[in-house]
């Protein structure tokens, strides 16, 4: 019963299912990350992802090639970032409701794009498992953190260089100024608009990736709305997280360790009726956050329109 | 720059309103061959009409219906309303435009019927998968016996599992999911009571990579066959392809996504019951009767994979069990 959970086997298979629930969260929430810091809020963060796994998954349905996926991901989450920026920083759209707007569009358009396109639900050859070599063959290690595909890799490679972009460049500064105080930053030269248009298109083609890592790498399948919110949980997860890299990672880990671990309960057959393990990833992430001292403030200038004044 | 926007959206508004206003008028002045109306059914559904598994079921039932109906037949349907109020205001404008019949195939769905099937006294209200007509004239329901095929599911799974570890995922505790594995259970034990059968439910029927990780933690428990419901389950008949174990599937044939591990699949044919539905209405009974699609009515029918050759004597008592059923000697449920 309970006592199972305390196994090489189970914690095996906990670790390493969290580490790939992980992977799309990473992704989106560190793209969702950089957007917001430079002081802009997309809410389209699901949207972006459904596209983005249609366009990877179709052009590796029609290629094969895998490479080619990625790139058609990135080009349409670079598009869908594009107009968001466009409708958010050109147009100065309240940035909710445009995030919405393109979370419909995003959902409606892979939806129809599938069902003309392909119309049946069939699988794929995605990014296959990578063993890393020496760090995989450590026993127990080696089965939990180096056996999974590219974009697994990827996604925790990513939060270290976020975090080095961010804090370490000089790119990194002009975003954090930008989504503080853009007057400051615009009266000493910085670009506002151009740095927020870059961060948001950074988002969408994140946000995209995470898409793709689902269709074409975790899951080797495309099905209409299969992302199931996991991209408003990516935003939810920027909260979390502080607005730091390091902090995206632990929500997303926290989150994806927790419905590991539920599951595994559930299969173990803990006399827990399935709906409180459900709920258990949902209520341990705001016992945290409720719990947490270190209460981030956000950029000053979220949700701000930028508008040059004089 | 503003004013141009705001000039270019009003006349696009405009554009859009006369066309709307013009398609509405008629224009045909073709002499009328046939004087009978064609029937026309609306369904509204929670999830898109080729997910492999719910929605997908009544959606190929309406077209079994059209080749048999023709052109005396006319349906239009509304996928994705998993917004109940969205599926709400769909119901109740295909009831405005006059449709005959109208599915609301979805057991969330049930207050909406009966809040709107009353303003609309002539026009049929089908509501599945539930048992409840709500004591309104004009309300039908229909649900799946799903317990049956489980059973039958669950005998053949006991019958080629080796390592006597089974894996359910089940999308939420409820309807239709929680009756298919119910029976799946019973079947499993009926033919080995020591064959350790572990459910999940995985709280969504949309999350496939959550479903994906269900089946991946069964086969890491030794589960080495695996089944589920509702649509997220393509995730999990993925992973049991990668490992080579076998899937039962229900709701729709899912032979030819995994057509090396699947090995039946319950499909329903909700068309035995439309067609009852149909002639109950041209007779003037508009609603107030519940429909099981069972195996006994052909509502329900167990398609075994034909490129699968299973060990000796499985599919006979497969559809030994089958016969059982009919006969109504056996207790699924």
């Amino acid at each position: 019963m309970i006592t199972d959970l305390f196994t090489t086997t189970v914690l095996i298979g906990i670790i390493s299912s969290g580490i790939r629930l992980a992977t799309p969260y990473l992704f989106a929430g560190i793209g969702e990350m950089f957007s917001q810091r430079s002081g802009v809020l997309n809410l389209g963060v699901e949207g972006q992802m459904l596209l983005g796994a249609f366009s990877a998954y179709y052009v590796v349905l029609k290629t094969g090639n895998l490479f080619f996926g990625i790139l058609a991901a990135i080009g349409v989450g670079a598009l869908m970032g594009l107009a968001m920026g466009f409708v958010t920083i050109h147009l100065k759209a309240t940035q909710g409701i445009a995030g919405i707007g393109f979370y419909l569009f995003g959902m409606g358009m892979s939806n129809l794009l599938f069902q003309k396109l392909i119309g049946m639900v069939e699988n794929i050859n995605g990014f296959p498992s990578i063993k890393i070599p020496l760090l995989g063959d450590i026993p127990v290690i080696g089965e939990i953190f180096f056996q999974h595909n590219l974009l697994v890799y990827l996604a925790f490679l990513l939060v270290p260089v976020a975090w080095f972009v961010l804090n370490k460049t000089t790119i990194g500064l002009k975003i954090r100024a930008v989504g503080e105080n853009p007057e400051a930053a615009d009266s000493l030269g910085v670009s506002v608009v151009g740095v927020r248009y870059f961060t948001v298109i950074m988002g969408g083609i994140f946000s995209s990736i995470a898409g793709a890592s689902l269709s074409v790498a975790l899951l080797n399948v495309f099905q209409q709305n299969m992302t199931a919110g996991q991209g408003f949980i990516a935003v939810a997860l920027v909260y979390f997280g502080a607005w730091k890299p390091f902090g995206v990672l632990t929500g997303a880990l926290l989150f994806s360790l927790v419905n590991a671990l539920q599951l595994w309960i559930q299969v173990l057959g803990v006399p827990i009726p399935s709906e409180f393990a459900v709920m258990m990833p949902y209520i341990l992430t705001i016992l945290v956050l409720a719990l947490s001292l270190s209460k981030g403030k956000g950029p000053s200038a979220l949700t701000k329109a930028f508008e040059r004044e004089g | 720059m503003k004013n141009i926007f705001k000039v270019l959206s009003i006349l696009l508004i405009a554009v859009l309103v006369l066309a709307g206003c013009n398609s509405e008028a008629p224009t045909t002045d073709e002499p009328v061959v046939d004087n009978v109306e064609p029937l026309r059914i609306a369904i509204v559904t929670p999830s898109t009409i080729n997910d492999l598994a719910f929605s997908q079921s009544i959606s190929d039932a309406m077209k079994v219906l059209k080749e048999d109906m023709g052109d005396n037949l006319e349906y239009a349907y509304s996928e994705n309303m998993f917004v109940i109020d969205d599926a709400a205001a769909a119901i109740r404008d295909y009831a405005q435009k006059g449709y005959d019949i109208i599915l609301a195939h979805g057991s969330q769905y049930g207050s909406s019927v009966q809040e709107i099937a009353p303003d609309f006294p002539d026009t049929v209200f089908a509501h599945g998968t539930t048992v409840d007509t709500f004591g309104l004239p004009n309300v039908y329901a229909y649900e799946a016996a799903s317990d049956q095929g489980g059973f039958v599911n669950g005998v053949t799974a006991a019958l080629l599992t080796k390592s006597k570890i089974i894996g359910v995922v089940g999308p939420i505790e409820t309807g239709d999911a929680k009756l298919y594995v119910d029976g799946f259970v019973k079947g499993v034990h009926s033919v080995d009571p020591e064959i350790d059968v572990r459910v999940t439910y995985i709280g969504s029927f949309s999350d496939v990579a959550l479903a994906a990780e269900a089946a991946t933690t069964h086969l890491s428990a030794g589960a080495d066959v695996l089944t589920g419901s509702a649509q997220m389950v393509v995730g999990a008949i993925g992973k049991a392809q990668e490992a080579g174990a076998w899937w039962f599937g229900t709701q729709a044939d899912q032979t030819d996504f995994a057509p090396d591990v699947v090995v039946a699949s319950q499909v329903y044919h909700w068309e035995i019951i439309l067609r009852e539905i149909i002639a109950k209405r041209d007779a003037g009974v508009l609603g107030g009767e519940s429909f099981a699609a069972s195996l006994e009515n052909g509502g329900q029918v167990i398609h075994f994979n034909p490129g699968l050759e299973l060990p000796e004597g499985v599919m006979d008592k497969a559809q030994s069990i089958i016969d059982e059923i009919v006969a109504g000697n056996i207790e699924t449920h």
